[in-house]
């Protein structure tokens, strides 16, 4: 058996005196609960200091772009919740509207499928930011503030349920609207959500943000700059906690997302205290765009009446031939977008995730690419952590809250 | 007077008359075709005079028999504007051939490009001249074949079998 070898060779510094120093070489996962999933960094300790930290990534690499070149477009979409799977839903409602686009059937959709997608959307966006900041509590420590976070967290899950029967991988909407209609107590069960969360985040916060432990352990750790933030492409609350205040919804809105009133929080300082503050807020303003959302919902149709896109109805199915016929069409070749390209962004609770389609006039997509707001954001680690202490790097990778399954694909 | 695509484009225009071969509109985005050669001094012109500090997306596109030259790699850069409120993107689109597919890193320009050109390397095997770092991100180093291209034949798992049964052996020496 080879001795295994802690000393990288490249930090070895001889001394005047003829001493050697040597940095230590530590691999911090592939399996190492604070990743947040299989992520490998090679650290370079100088005793508790980190002189550099390299990330490897590609552990859980499935190949999803190349997949999806070879079924149609509907196919796609279970793939898309496999990403981001703590809102899964983000992603689904971000590929559906690519293909909308593609497609060029926007102004099509009904506004009740757009009104409810807002809703879940930002249920995703409250889902995935319990986890962020309740795992990043978890790893500094904090227990209990994780327990609330994923209290509330399967609130949510049993609301997608109600919705589409899946609580984790939800595939939920299609392209045109809404496979089914909200079921009947949609809204009452929103609603008492609404009325129960506040209490919970009001308690979360009261955990957090005044304690001391947590202060001392985030404010001034990982910090970016606005400049490097931006030259590094940050998005989402790694790029606004450094001051910036791009969000998708307010730049190029979807979805309608101009007619809601809500703002963008924005934290300055760029620590990881000043990442978790802007996630706080930003879970409130998606209370205050559900709770308009839910006085807007229009009734009617669900989903856009395009008889070469939407599947006919199930009962048509069973009963016509022509609907039978025109369903295996659809389900066999895929509709057919117009042979050209887009690219379609939304504000996923991470950052910018964009889908950039190309379309050959065929029914399978000829190129789709996925532009994760992990896999970019991650890029900033070794930024953060550079001069850091070791436990420091765990504070660092929960405040920029990575998702492997993105990262990797 | 506020800044936008049509703007953006024509200054590109002049100060790259021979370099900018085309432009396109399709549902409201516009592509502009450039000399992949160039890349890296239009890339820096954008970046550092018309102020698109953004870069979005980085990517490539393999086109096997369906163009000529087979690849694109393709640049989403985006202007934020003073608080965010311009937010003006534009695809650049630069072909390179079959043969030895090359061309400058951007990396200088904008740190994003680190890591995504890193993939595009992996995916596609195109090469980065004056990458720092040009390895392979996602699939293991010791792997062979490029998975984006469309050349790549799904059904062969020996390059994969072969990497793992490598990291065995060194596992267990």
């Amino acid at each position: 058996m080879e001795r295994v070898e802690f000393v990288s060779e490249e930090q070895v510094v001889i001394n005047e005196d003829g001493t050697r120093t040597e940095t230590m070489m530590l691999n911090m996962g592939p399996q190492h609960p604070a990743t947040h999933g299989v992520l490998r960094i090679v650290l370079h300790l100088d005793g508790e200091m980190v002189v550099k930290a390299v990330p490897h990534i590609g552990y859980l690499h499935r190949g999803i772009e190349k997949l999806c070149e070879h079924i149609t477009y509907q196919q796609c979409l279970p793939y898309t919740d496999r990403m981001d799977y703590i809102a899964s839903i983000c992603n689904n409602i971000g590929y559906i509207l690519a293909c909308e686009k593609l497609l060029g059937i926007e102004d099509e959709i009904p506004e009740r499928a757009k009104v409810a997608e807002v809703i879940l959307f930002e249920l995703g966006r409250i889902e995935s930011h319990l986890v962020g900041i309740g795992t990043n509590a978890l790893d500094l420590g904090a227990m209990s503030a994780f327990l609330y976070c994923f209290k509330e967290r399967e609130r949510i899950y049993d609301i997608l349920e109600t919705v589409c029967g899946a609580r984790l991988t939800t595939s939920y909407p299609r392209v045109g609207g809404l496979p089914l209609d909200l079921p009947e107590n949609f809204e009452e069960v929103v609603r008492n959500f609404l009325k129960i969360f506040p209490k919970t985040l009001h308690e979360v916060e009261s955990l957090l943000t005044r304690n001391k432990i947590w202060i001392e352990r985030t404010k001034g750790v990982a910090v970016i700059s606005a400049e490097d933030a931006v030259n590094l492409g940050l998005t989402g609350p790694a790029l606004r906690g450094s001051g910036v205040p791009y969000d998708v919804r307010k730049a190029t809105p979807y979805l309608g997302y101009e007619n809601y009133d809500f703002e963008v929080p924005v934290t300055s300082e760029g620590d990881a205290y000043s990442r978790y503050l802007c996630r706080v807020e930003e879970m409130h303003q998606s209370l205050k765009i559900i709770h308009q959302a839910l006085d807007n919902l229009p009734d009617g149709p669900f989903i856009a009446d395009l008889p070469d896109i939407v599947l006919p109805e199930k009962e048509l199915t069973y009963t016509k031939m022509e609907s039978l016929i025109r369903h295996f069409v659809i389900v066999y070749e895929g509709f057919k977008p117009p042979a050209g390209e887009i690219q379609h962004a939304v504000e996923n609770p991470k950052g910018e995730l964009s889908y950039y389609l190309i379309s050959d006039g065929s029914g399978k997509p000829y190129r789709m690419r996925v532009r994760g707001p992990s896999f970019v954001n991650m890029q900033a680690l070794s930024k953060m952590v550079e001069g850091a202490l070791v436990a420091d790097v765990i504070a660092a990778i929960g405040s920029l809250d990575i998702v492997l399954g993105e990262i990797d694909r | 007077m506020s800044f936008d695509f049509e703007q953006a484009v024509s200054l590109l225009k002049t100060e790259f008359p021979q370099d900018i071969l085309d432009t396109k509109e399709y549902r409201g985005e516009t592509t502009v075709f450039v000399n992949s050669e160039k890349i890296a001094s239009i890339c820096g012109y954008l970046k550092n005079n018309l102020d698109f500090t953004f870069l979005a997306d980085l990517t490539a596109v393999d086109y096997l028999e369906i163009k000529s030259p087979r690849y694109e790699v393709v640049y989403h850069v985006h202007r934020f504007g003073v608080d965010c409120e311009e937010n003006i993107r534009i695809r650049l689109k630069a072909k390179i051939s079959d043969k030895e597919p090359t061309i400058d890193s951007v990396v200088s320009i904008w740190a994003t490009a680190d890591w995504l050109e890193r993939e595009i390397y992996d995916m596609f095997g195109i090469e980065f001249a004056g990458h720092p770092d040009l390895r392979r991100i996602l699939m293991p180093e010791d792997y062979g074949p490029f998975p984006l291209r469309k050349d790549f034949d799904v059904r062969n798992r020996e390059a994969s079998k072969e990497s793992f049964e490598k990291a065995l052996e060194e596992d267990t020496d």
